[in-house]
């Protein structure tokens, strides 16, 4: 009826409005991505060719020392620093729960390390872990002459230093989103497991853990795309050394674009990043959109 | 969200039980853990390299000094330039206005649009630029780059905004649109059958109705931008380096004695905004990171 062309100039102006949406989506994310894709088919080195060699990109890449040593870093420190940050938030959301004192104090104690930069995070640790002058060198000043603690200047532990300094600045998430979690349960649990006296420490864990399930799960992915990520924080700690100890894919393909120009190999390595993204992403999106689908069937 | 459903009717056990002296020993073991290194980063900065040599790094200073804060703000070195972390100060503050300005209007543009204009493209949209947020930037670099050398942009001011609201929009658009979804559609229906268009629904009945959710945009956008690390080196050019990329270069590239003290200053410095922001803003701040991760 008439009200029919005032709706398709309406929806003419949505389109404008949306336009930089639009733009962004279909140029700076998806056709950066072909193109990034597209360099990784191709021989190119300092600058892009228009040839196509399938995928010896990729052969090269999985040929190349570094690379593999990157990956392997990445997946220790993933491994690690997921279940760390997982296990000490939890119990920082648990404990915190108690109804102790300065609560308030405590969570925001917990939590301002990510407030932070990760290169401010990597300096102040490679200053507190420097064997010369940090912890080491204080513990042997009270007379603990054998004392060692040197893991950043060890190619075999320096690794692990990255964990701890970024789990120190991680967990705090997770605890805020277990927190959240927590005070979403229902009060009616606890007088429930009270009455059949089920001690606290089980309920946590048989009961609340399993109702915690959604904010594990993106406390999860958030952790792991952090993972992916990891650059900040080498770089500004160890630089990828002692040598190439500590290399991660994420500075082997900024290394490999600006440093060695060579933007075949290191969009084959972004390549193999996105992939590695999309992997992970795709059960925890398929759930969410289960879950909404049911959310909004139980709405209506 | 969080904490807002705190302490309803909560009353603390007045009686200390072995379980209440370990759950305290449990979180002030942590606390000081996570105090530790500011703790160490403050000390040191108002130390005097002799004390520093002396190997404490947890001792009170003797002789304390701001001389390294005044060094580290004005004289500290990247390479040949001896002028001071301030350079990268000031081209952060540079970045940070425009950037944050920018992506605040976008994202609310579009979130006002995907709550209330619903359109089928527009969520396909939405949902590949969603993704793209947590998609690594190093896919997207290199492009990025030729794109903006191509239209002389790369390595200036404007190039550095226009990437920081790029990468800005999936988290805006986010937090906008689940802000507007929560307001009631009958409100919208009256404003258009009283003839409101597209434009002035949005910038008379929605923006004034923002001030929350934009308190909460502002405080993700100056914190995640102040400490980028990667895009400011990639994008913002020698004239602009952002003050984290300054730091990194102070430090990391020193030749001779290494002023620790100076540069723990410096770091203390570079995080100034962020933790000023994160102390100011409280609860502000812990629901901006999780109001895009848990709802969405």
């Amino acid at each position: 009826m008439n009200a029919s062309p005032r709706r398709r100039r309406h929806q003419w102006v949505v389109y404008v409005a949306l336009l930089p949406m639009f733009v962004t989506v279909l140029f700076a994310y998806l056709g950066t991505v072909l193109w990034s894709v597209r360099i990784s088919l191709s021989s190119s080195r300092t600058f892009p060719a228009d040839d196509f060699v399938g995928l010896s990109q990729y052969a090269r890449l999985f040929n190349t020392e570094r690379w593999l040593l990157s990956l392997h870093n990445v997946v220790l420190f993933g491994v690690l620093f997921i279940a760390a940050c997982l296990v000490l938030g939890f119990l920082l959301a648990v404990f915190i729960d108690q109804k102790v004192r300065a609560e308030d104090i405590l969570r925001t104690v917990f939590l301002y390390p990510f407030a932070m930069s990760f290169v401010a995070t990597g300096l102040v640790w490679q200053w507190v872990l420097n064997p010369q002058l940090g912890i080491q060198a204080t513990v042997r000043r009270f007379g603990f002459e054998d004392f060692a603690f040197n893991w950043i200047v060890d190619q075999d532990k320096v690794m692990y230093t990255i964990v701890v300094a970024a789990v120190w600045q991680a967990s705090g998430l997770v605890m805020a989103l277990m927190l959240a979690g927590l005070r979403g349960i229902d009060e009616e649990i606890w007088k429930a497991a009270r009455i059949d006296g089920i001690p606290r420490w089980r309920v946590y864990f048989s009961i609340v853990l399993p109702m915690l399930g959604p904010s594990v799960a993106t406390a999860f992915v958030l952790l792991a795309v952090a993972v992916v990520k990891l650059f900040d924080a080498v770089v500004a700690m160890t630089q990828g050394g002692p040598g190439i100890a500590s290399e991660v894919p994420a500075k082997f393909i900024m290394d490999y674009l600006f440093g060695r120009a060579n933007i075949g190999l290191a969009s084959a390595a972004s390549t193999v990043m996105l992939l590695t993204v999309l992997a992970l992403l795709a059960p925890w999106l398929h759930s969410r959109s289960r879950r909404a689908r049911a959310a909004g069937r139980a709405a209506q | 969200m969080i904490a807002t459903v705190s302490r309803k009717q909560r009353k603390r056990p007045s009686r200390l039980t072995p379980a209440r002296v370990g759950t305290y020993v449990f979180l002030l073991s942590a606390a000081a853990f996570f105090l530790m290194p500011l703790y160490v980063m403050l000390v040191t900065s108002v130390k005097p390299m002799e004390e520093i040599r002396l190997g404490n790094i947890f001792a009170l200073p003797i002789h304390g000094t701001l001389g390294p804060w005044i060094s580290a703000w004005t004289s500290a070195c990247t390479g040949l330039h001896c002028e001071g972390i301030r350079v990268g100060f000031w081209n952060s503050v540079r970045i940070v206005v425009p950037s944050t300005v920018l992506s605040i209007f976008i994202g609310a543009l579009n979130g006002y649009a995907l709550a209330f204009w619903r359109n089928r493209a527009a969520g396909w949209m939405f949902g590949i630029l969603l993704l793209g947020a947590f998609v690594p930037y190093q896919i997207f670099i290199y492009p990025l780059v030729r794109t903006l050398a191509s239209v002389s942009l790369f390595g200036s001011l404007p190039g550095i905004v226009l990437i920081h609201t790029i990468f800005g929009m999936p988290i805006m658009t986010l937090l906008f649109r689940n802000y507007y979804a929560s307001i009631p559609l009958e409100l919208f229906k009256a404003a258009r059958i009283d003839g409101g268009g597209f434009m002035r629904i949005f910038v008379q009945l929605m923006l004034p109705m923002s001030v929350p959710i934009i308190i909460v945009a502002v405080i993700v956008q100056v914190t995640g931008i102040w400490n980028d690390f990667i895009l400011g080196l990639v994008f913002a050019g020698r004239e602009n380096l952002p003050m984290t990329v300054q730091l990194n270069n102070v430090i990391n590239t020193t030749t001779g004695e290494r002023l620790y003290n100076v540069n723990m200053a410096a770091t203390v410095l570079t995080s100034l905004v962020p933790l000023f922001v994160y102390f100011v803003s409280g609860r502000w701040f812990v629901r901006g990171i999780t109001a895009g991760a848990v709802k969405g």
